[in-house]
């Protein structure tokens, strides 16, 4: 079927099979390769991107439900002023290790952010609660937004 | 390549779905894990497909005045947020999952779902919700307690589709919410309590708990709580109260836990809702 969708503030036409995975889209059709695939059931969070505003899991989300949705990648939110301070924060907190959840936990700050400035720990720890992370231990994630929330006062 | 539908409009999606017995996906986080498919290959799902989260009409709760009609398509994170949804179904809402998922699973999902599991299930168990059912052919109200029969299992035919959840609009003060799981986000629970009373001057005029996960539906039963309810709260036996409960609680061993956790620690908690209130907790 052909459906329409927004990716990065960019308009893409395309014809898909109605349950693909968006997850796949993203990846094998629109060559965005930031969003990861870890668990493939909702369960990782290394697949997340923004829809609609919302953090989603794209690996739960067939791509016939995308038509006519604004999809925010990490390659979208990583070029943006609130990206680059997000993408500082973490490198200065040590919060990326091997990498392969940071896309996600990104884009989960991001939301976070939206909603919440001024996050807590509490409140980053609830907000990374889909998120899994087999490196850092959390800690070093949590610094990260902590840091990004003081470094990016106002952008929020 | 299967059919899918994806209609604005509700009758529309009711045409399509008694003609075609299609399957209907909101949110999909129950769906897409079910028939799981990997980078690569189709998806597993060979029915045709009815997506209902476009459809306007089930967007919306409507404030009936005493009760809540909560469209098929309200998300969880939208519910979780509404203030005229009772705080202790919001409580269990906010249980569930991560905000990612509660951000596309809708509570229509979790009903329809019908897990021993589903975590909405007990509130809206004590609240007595019904659901709506509607085909091209008209539409009933049903008790959720009917329209549940077993795990997986519930009285909806094929041409049907849900498009809303009544719920009661009660506020209850003392409210009580558990969720036992292995971890704090996206766990199944091993079992769930969710229990609120009304008092007067220390005596009870409603005392309500239902269990999750404990059998193969929702356990409430109206028989025990009155044998409580028109009692001073002070005088209500802790032993007394769980061994009322003993008999209907009916865990099976599973990969989540085992018959002999979730009974000792249903009824501990049943007991703990108790203490709490008569402690002013
Ligand atoms: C990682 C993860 C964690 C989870 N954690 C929890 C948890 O803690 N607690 C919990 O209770 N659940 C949990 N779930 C299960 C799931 O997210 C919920 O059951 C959710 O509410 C399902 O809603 P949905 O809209 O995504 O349903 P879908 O997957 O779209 O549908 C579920 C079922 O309902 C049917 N259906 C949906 N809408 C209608 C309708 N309008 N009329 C008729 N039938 C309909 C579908 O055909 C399907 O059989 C979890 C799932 C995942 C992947
Ligand atoms: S890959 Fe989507 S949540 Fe893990
Ligand atoms: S840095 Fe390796 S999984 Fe998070």
């Amino acid at each position: 079927m052909k459906i329409e969708m927004t990716v990065n503030g960019e308009l893409r036409k395309l014809d898909v099979n109605p349950l693909s995975r968006l997850l796949d889209i993203l990846r094998n059709d629109l060559s965005l390769t930031g969003t990861k695939e870890g668990c493939g059931e909702g369960e990782c969070g290394a697949c997340s991107a923004l829809m609609n505003g919302l953090l989603v899991n794209t690996c739960l989300i067939p791509i016939a439900q995308c038509d006519g949705s604004e999809i925010l990648t990490i390659e979208g939110l990583a070029s943006s002023k609130r990206g680059e301070v997000l993408t500082e924060a973490f490198a200065e907190a040590h919060s990326v290790q091997c990498g392969f959840c940071t896309p996600g936990m990104v884009l989960a700050a991001e939301s976070l952010l939206r909603k919440t400035p001024k996050p807590d720990e509490q409140q980053i720890r609830e907000g990374l609660a889909g998120n899994i992370c087999r490196c850092t231990g959390y800690d070093m994630i949590i610094d990260g937004i902590q840091l990004a929330a003081e470094k990016g006062d106002g952008l929020w | 390549m299967v059919e899918t539908l994806r209609p604005r409009k509700l009758d529309e999606a009711l045409t399509w779905l008694s003609e075609r017995k299609a399957l209907p996906l909101a949110g999909g986080t129950d769906l897409m894990v079910h028939f799981r498919n990997y980078t690569g290959t189709d998806s597993l799902i060979v029915r045709p497909v009815l997506f209902t989260d476009a459809i306007d009409e089930l967007h919306s709760v409507e404030d009936l005045g005493d009760s809540l009609k909560i469209g098929a398509a309200c998300l969880l994170s939208e519910l979780e947020n509404n203030e005229l949804v009772p705080s202790l179904l919001r409580q269990a809402i906010s249980q569930i999952a991560a905000p990612a998922l509660r951000n596309r699973a809708t509570l229509a999902g979790n009903v329809c779902n019908a897990s021993p599991a589903g975590d909405s299930l007990p509130p809206l168990y004590l609240y007595d919700s019904h659901v709506v059912l509607a085909s091209s052919s008209g539409t009933r109200t049903i008790p959720l307690v009917d329209f549940i029969t077993g795990p997986g299992k519930t009285i909806r035919t094929d041409d049907e589709l849900l498009t809303h959840i009544l719920v009661s609009k009660s506020q209850n003060e003392k409210i009580y919410y558990r969720k036992v799981g292995t971890r704090a986000a996206n766990a199944l629970s091993k079992l769930t309590v969710a229990a609120f009373a009304e008092l007067e001057n220390n005596i009870i005029m409603d005392l309500r708990m239902a269990f999750g996960a404990v059998a193969p539906v929702v356990v409430r039963e109206r028989a025990v709580e009155i044998i409580f309810i028109g009692k001073s709260i002070d005088q209500v036996d802790l032993d007394e109260f769980r061994q009322a409960y003993a008999p209907h609680i009916r865990p099976i061993d599973d990969q989540r836990s085992t018959a002999l956790y979730r009974k000792e620690v249903a009824l501990n908690l049943a007991g703990d809702f108790i203490r709490k209130i008569q402690e002013n907790l």
